[in-house]
């Protein structure tokens, strides 16, 4: 395909389901990707797989969500590595550890902090202040339903989920008046290893391709926020419509 | 970080004895290294796509690795035609990325929802055999992790002993990672058929040896359901890879381009009546009456490869107990085998809609590798009451003319009969051993076969 604009996208997470699926749907449209994951040995065989399905330009670049101090030498890298800064990134990586771990471990708690928020937040900031000074770029963010409503099962990671949701709310205002583009990614149930083997209801689980192909539609479209797939809107009106008294009671 | 489990109840394709196994799909291929050191579980065999019929990629009670995330493509070399991809890549998704860039895939077999690891697996054939070989023979070379940790590169030149194990190994013995697979060059999406109408198994064998040299595709569509003088009435088709020069108007402005439509769904299990031998054979009837004889017919590959994968999950047609799939082979000097063979099943009433002959051209080194010089019969057998002493019943008959069975279809041979049948078991055995001296590797049709040990 060609890539006659040349459109680039930073792809953070690579490593991750939905996030895979979601490089091919850019590799697909034509653009550049920089690949970044701290699996420097899977980021390579996912860079290739895309350079050989879609002959387009991949690099793999390492990346560590939890390692701040290293974001802003990520950015330059990425610089170096398409020629210019990128048009626009998405970011997919995530932790979540297991609810009653968590409750039982801060050391647990404090990890996913430190990648959904706090390393989040920095590497969001960093390409911010890029695309902000440029007047031009987008953000596709994976957050969580599961940031909507604290649910008995996993609300510390909800938590983390719920504060990105209120960090991107905050950064898509700032970043509205220099023609940047931050959309709130809510992936519901997605079939990726993050919820391989749990019990979940077959009809709403999402395969990654499907998530993906969303995920491109809605932040090429510049959409606020997109539910993925786009009924978990509806589902999530109907659960957070739910009056406190009564969801205390449901085994959620 | 330990990988996720899944109980899941797993069978072949076919629906029949369905077990409980523990399941594994990794997304990074560190992690086969972890899980065939089977700490879980005494046991463990790959998955593809599980297109197989019976129990080869089942393993109840125990560990089953599911390996259609591990589907990378790595490299490829247009000049050589050589693809490097990840063992769980699937044909379909070779078609998609290779045939508007001119490659189709070397062999086929008649669905394209299998993985390279499975086609290699059980050494995979197509309507080609008879000029091209199995899967295998396009097979340069793949990379094979075995229950010690190690990843041996097996190809005709090194190791070449597991090489020919490997391939219609039933994944005993190892993983297969990455395979660098020769694919064919084409100049379109089309085939150019011919279609011949035969009104006895006579005529069609003639027709077949007269004829199949001038085709790189073959095979005859049987009507095991008619008897007497119209025993094995069939319908011919023979097709070529058809050429950009002999395409016209829309089609050879855009040679590589099909327009496919989405696949139907059969949602649930019907009820098993849906297919009693009186609608067989209405659409045998009908299937041979509009099959009359003609010439040159153009069609795009995936009505000709695979007419079943427009219906998904078609399997669930049998209803909840399933069916078996029986495919003989037997060599040419045994015709009076296939005709024993195809006057039981008539007789029986039990055989279905899909009976396939076609001949096999000669064999592989692969040591299980099924194709055979001679003639291949394939059809489905509803599960009835009786189904297994009917299959031995075949079975007899096969191993009596020299025949032998298929394991990507058997679900219910015995030791003794697939032991008879395949004389190099013994040298696969002991290859098997020295790979996997723990006895890791196993499968619900490895125990039922004996085929490890
Ligand atoms: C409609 C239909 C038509 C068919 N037509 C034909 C035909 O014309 N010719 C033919 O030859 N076959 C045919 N088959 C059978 C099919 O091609 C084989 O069973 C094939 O092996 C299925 O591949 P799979 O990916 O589904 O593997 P599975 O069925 O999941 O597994 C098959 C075997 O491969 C092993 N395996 C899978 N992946 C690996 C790996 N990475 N490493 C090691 N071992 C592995 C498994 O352990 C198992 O033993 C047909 C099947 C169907 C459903
Ligand atoms: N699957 C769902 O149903 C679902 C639902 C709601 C939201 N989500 C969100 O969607 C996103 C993708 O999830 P997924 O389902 O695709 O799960 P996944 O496959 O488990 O992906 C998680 C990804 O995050 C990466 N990661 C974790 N810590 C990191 C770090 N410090 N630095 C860099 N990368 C790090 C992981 O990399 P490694 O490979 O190195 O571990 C992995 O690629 C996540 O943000 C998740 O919260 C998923």
């Amino acid at each position: 395909m060609n890539n006659e604009f040349n459109y680039s996208v930073v792809i953070l997470g690579s490593t991750s389901g939905i996030v895979r699926a979601t490089a091919h749907a850019y590799a697909e449209a034509g653009y550049a990707l920089v690949l970044a994951a701290r699996d420097d040995e899977e980021n390579k065989i996912l860079a290739a797989d895309i350079r050989v399905r879609y002959g387009v330009t991949c690099h793999a670049l390492h990346f560590d969500g939890a390692d701040a101090a290293s974001h802003p030498k990520f950015v330059t890298d990425c610089e170096a590595a398409l020629g210019t800064n990128p048009t626009g990134l998405i970011l997919g990586f995530g932790y979540m550890a297991e609810q009653e771990k968590a409750q039982r471990d801060v050391t647990e708690v404090q990890a996913m902090v430190d990648v959904n928020l706090t390393g989040a937040i920095s590497i969001l900031e960093r390409f911010a202040a890029v695309f902000e000074e440029r007047g031009s770029g987008f953000m596709g963010v994976l957050s969580s339903v599961a940031g909507e409503r604290g649910k008995q099962s996993n609300y510390i990671y909800g938590a983390t989920k719920a504060g990105l949701t209120c960090y991107l709310e905050g950064l898509r205002v700032r970043l509205f008046k220099a023609n940047v583009t931050v959309t709130t990614i809510q992936p519901g149930f997605v079939d990726t290893k993050m919820t391989y083997g749990l019990p979940l209801p077959g009809p709403l689980v999402a395969t990654p391709e499907q998530a993906g192909r969303a995920i491109f539609k809605a932040v090429s479209k510049g959409q606020d926020e997109a539910y993925v797939l786009f009924f978990w809107r509806y589902i999530m009106l109907i659960i957070k419509a739910i009056p406190r008294w009564q969801f205390k009671k449901m085994s959620m | 970080m330990a990988e996720a489990i899944m109980q899941q109840t797993l069978s072949g394709w076919g629906g029949m004895n369905s077990e409980v196994c523990d399941m594994f799909r990794p997304e990074k291929r560190r992690a086969l290294s972890e899980l065939i050191q089977c700490k879980h579980s005494d046991s463990l065999i790959a998955r593809g796509l599980g297109r197989s019929y019976g129990d080869t990629a089942v393993n109840g009670g125990s560990a089953v690795v599911d390996t259609t995330r591990l589907d990378r493509m790595l490299g490829f070399d247009p000049d050589e035609g050589l693809l490097e991809c990840e063992a769980g890549v699937s044909l379909a998704d070779i078609i998609d990325v290779f045939l508007p860039r001119g490659y189709f895939v070397p062999v086929t077999p008649g669905t394209k929802f299998v993985t390279v690891g499975g086609a290699i697996a059980n050494d995979v054939h197509g309507k080609n055999h008879h000029v091209d070989g199995t899967f295998c023979e396009f097979v340069e070379s793949f990379t094979l992790l075995i229950p010690s940790g190690e990843v041996l590169t097996c190809s005709r030149d090194e190791n070449e002993d597991v090489f020919w194990a490997t391939a219609g190994g039933v994944g005993l013995t190892g993983i297969i990672l990455t395979a660098r697979i020769r694919l064919m060059a084409v100049e379109s999406a089309y085939i150019t058929a011919d279609y011949t109408q035969c009104t006895h198994l006579d005529s069609a064998l003639e027709a077949m040896a007269a004829t199949d040299e001038n085709y790189q595709y073959s095979v005859a569509w049987v009507d095991c359901l008619a008897k007497g003088k119209n025993l094995g009435r069939s319908v011919l088709m023979q097709g070529n890879h058809t050429p950009a020069a002999e395409l016209s108007g829309t089609h050879a402005a855009a040679p590589f381009a099909v327009k496919g439509g989405l696949p139907k769904m059969v949602p649930f299990n019907c009820p098993s009546f849906v297919l009693n031998p009186l609608s067989i054979q209405a659409f045998n009837t009908v299937f041979y009456a509009a099959h009359g004889t003609c010439t040159g017919k153009i069609v795009d590959y995936d009505q000709y490869f695979y007419p079943l994968d427009a219906v998904n999950h078609w399997n669930r047609l049998y209803g909840k107990s399933g069916f078996a799939q029986f495919q003989a082979t037997l060599p040419f000097e045994s015709k009076a085998g296939l005709v024993t063979i195809l006057e039981r099943l008539a007789k029986s009433r039990r055989a279905s809609f899909l009976a396939v002959l076609k001949t096999f051209g000669e064999q592989n080194p692969g040591l299980l590798s099924h194709p055979m010089k001679g003639y291949t019969l394939t059809l489905d057998v509803p599960n009835r009451p009786g189904l297994t002493l009917f299959l031995h019943e075949l079975d007899k008959i096969l191993l009596d003319h020299g025949g032998r069975l298929y394991l990507a279809k058997d679900a219910v041979a015995t030791p003794e009969t697939i032991a008879a049948m395949y004389p190099r078991l013994d040298e696969f055995r002991a290859i098997q051993k020295r790979l996997d001296p723990k006895g890791v590797l196993s499968s619900s049709m490895a125990r039922r076969l004996g085929l490890v040990g």
